[in-house]
């Protein structure tokens, strides 16, 4: 079953947080290269999803398997299967105390111990990619959200992972920062990268997506393929989401 | 269509900057306010006046004992006379220069960091907290090289003191983040130990601690197995404040957001990679306030030792104005102790502003 040409697999996936059932027999194949768009209201545990695929959190029932490996509470298995994921937040999280070419050594430098020379030839490259080459040396306060944004996405393909899962990246920030970030992740879509991707932003979806995931109330209610996602959704529930998002 | 036109910045009015500005913001802004000036500057007058008359210009300096102050003054001349003995205690006059070599070390590997352009301030750093304590045990010791051995009854004075606070705070600020780590754990075992720790040592007076060192431990340790007096008043001091500076760390570790813990675990930290990269390199440097204050609440509690007979520089500065020589100076002897610890401390808490202000990043997020 764990075959190696899918990035990440989600079978029965269950999760509950106490009493609260946050995900419910979730089940979803990632081919390598596939990119996943996942959408759905606030609370219906997509973001929840997308951290149990590199552990932030801990599923109770069902398996996760990611690049082959199935996590479980080895933690060498959770190491080796976060150094092979990357991850970009809501809130950036960088490191406010380094500036932001150390920001993107600190992984390659401490976990795949990298030489320092190489690590930094290595995150300049990476900031070149995201466009910001000239603030390598800033702290992470003085750049703007989306600026900030594109710093935590270099730093997450420092570690030259298989598989990026994007948690909300655009909702933070300021309306006319939101396409630089955008911009950015379309690129890496463009160059093969494997990501799932929580996010409202439908014209990102339309452009990218190989697949669009609409989750509710802890269930997959419905996947597709973009065009028919947006133009012929199946399901009332979506048809009804789509409404609120599309036309306000 | 209209083109955007920002408008030019222009200068502030010029009644609102300068010294003239700044004395009506602030010393006169309204007639009750000018009032409080004046009635300030008055009482200044009246105290500060009289004050350094007596301290510094009618003052005796020099002397052999009581009867070469005549002035009227603050009587400095017991500091002059006995300063050896203040700083050394009774330590061998002819071994002296053992300690000289330490306190000179001292200075030399603290006052660079002050200074921003000094280039080996890390190395330093490094020297001092690892080097320099065992250079200083084995000088000050002595029975190595060939170096006569001085038992520490004999330790004392100012060095004694600094010593004291020296051991106390190299130890507790480790021992102490390690507690608030073990605190903050999930493993119950360790976190129980860490909690019961912190309390217990929270929880009693360091007086109390100190006689348990000196006067109970002693009854508990087998026959023949005495060690140093000074060893467990430092034990003590250390377990004490390590639960104190284990506690501020730990509000430092509460103030990091989550995400920060969720960022470097993303990124493949392991737990102690995390801790040391990230979250303590942060959490420290919000409470530094907080851990200077512990330190120099140590300081000022090296006191407490003289109560089990260690002479560090209080119980020698009282010894010598209780002294016939110089017996009713105790006005005068109160004020050098205190000047004395001063000095240490202010010179601490100004290190401590240089840090936070080197160590800012701006804008936490």
């Amino acid at each position: 079953m764990a075959s190696t040409d899918f990035a990440v697999q989600l079978i029965n996936v269950n999760k509950w947080y106490g009493e609260f059932h946050v995900l419910k027999d979730i089940n979803l194949n990632v081919r390598v290269g596939e990119r996943i768009v996942i959408c759905g209201p606030s609370g219906s545990g997509k973001s929840t999803m997308i951290r149990c695929i590199n552990r932030l959190e801990e599923h109770q029932a069902g398996q996760i398997i990611v690049g082959g490996i199935e996590l479980t509470h080895d933690l060498k298995r959770i190491d080796k299967v976060r150094r092979e994921v990357g991850m970009c937040f809501q809130h950036f999280n960088l490191f406010p105390h380094l500036t932001v070419l150390e920001n993107c050594t600190l992984a390659p430098i401490w976990v795949r111990k990298m030489p320092k020379k190489q690590a930094i030839e290595s995150a300049m490259h990476y900031l070149e990619r995201v466009k910001i080459p000239e603030q390598a040396n800033k702290f992470p306060g003085q750049l703007s959200g989306g600026q900030q944004q594109r710093v935590a996405i270099a730093r997450s393909l420092c570690m030259n992972p298989k598989v990026m899962l994007f948690d909300e990246p655009t909702s933070a920030l300021d309306p006319e920062m939101i396409k630089e970030v955008l911009d950015v992740m379309v690129e890496l879509a463009e160059e093969g990268m494997t990501m799932l991707c929580v996010t409202h932003e439908m014209g990102f979806a339309k452009l990218v997506a190989d697949r669009v995931i609409f989750m509710d109330m802890g269930q997959v209610v419905e996947e597709n393929k973009p065009e028919q996602f947006f133009n012929d959704p199946q399901n009332d529930r979506t048809k009804l989401f789509l409404s609120q998002i599309l036309n306000h | 269509m209209n083109e955007f036109k920002p408008l030019p910045n222009l200068p502030p009015p010029a009644a609102t900057t300068g010294v003239i500005g700044w004395a009506r913001a602030n010393l006169f802004p309204t007639p009750f306010s000018s009032a409080l000036t004046v009635l300030g500057i008055y009482f200044l007058y009246i105290t500060l006046v009289p004050f350094l008359d007596w301290a510094v210009f009618s003052a005796d300096w020099l002397g052999t004992d009581k009867s070469a102050c005549v002035s009227g003054g603050a009587c400095w001349a017991f500091v002059t006379a006995r300063l050896d003995f203040f700083i050394y205690g009774f330590y061998p006059a002819s071994e002296v220069w053992r300690l000289d070599i330490c306190i000179a070390l001292f200075i030399l590997s603290f006052a660079p960091q002050f200074f921003d352009t000094f280039p080996y301030k890390k190395n330093l750093g490094i020297f001092s907290l690892t080097v320099f304590p065992v250079v200083c045990y084995v000088l000050i010791s002595g029975g190595w090289f060939g170096l006569e051995e001085v038992s520490t009854e004999k330790w004392g004075g100012l060095s004694l003191t600094l010593m004291l606070a020296y051991v106390g705070i190299v130890a507790a600020l480790p021992i102490g983040v390690v507690l608030a780590l073990g605190r903050r754990s999930q493993l119950p075992v360790i976190r129980t130990f860490c909690i019961s720790f912190i309390e217990l040592w929270r929880g009693v007076p360091l007086i109390s601690v100190l006689f348990m060192s000196s006067v109970m431990l002693p009854l508990f340790l087998p026959e023949g197995m005495n060690f140093d007096k000074l060893l467990r008043a430092l034990i003590g001091i250390t377990m004490f404040q390590s639960a104190y500076m284990a506690e501020v760390v730990r509000g430092g570790l509460q103030a990091i957001p989550n995400g920060q813990h969720e960022a470097a675990s993303a990124l493949g930290l392991g737990y102690w990679k995390s801790m040391r990269l990230v979250i303590l390199p942060q959490a420290l440097k919000l409470v530094i306030p907080g851990i200077v204050n512990t330190f120099i609440a140590l300081f000022k509690d090296t006191t407490l030792v003289l109560i089990i007979g260690l002479f560090e520089v209080l119980a020698a500065v009282e010894a010598v104005v209780r002294g016939t020589q110089w017996r009713g100076l105790t006005f005068e002897g109160y004020i050098f102790v205190g000047l004395c610890f001063w000095v240490f401390c202010f010179g601490i808490s100004r290190y401590s502003q240089k840090l936070e202000q080197k160590l800012n990043t701006g804008h936490k997020r």
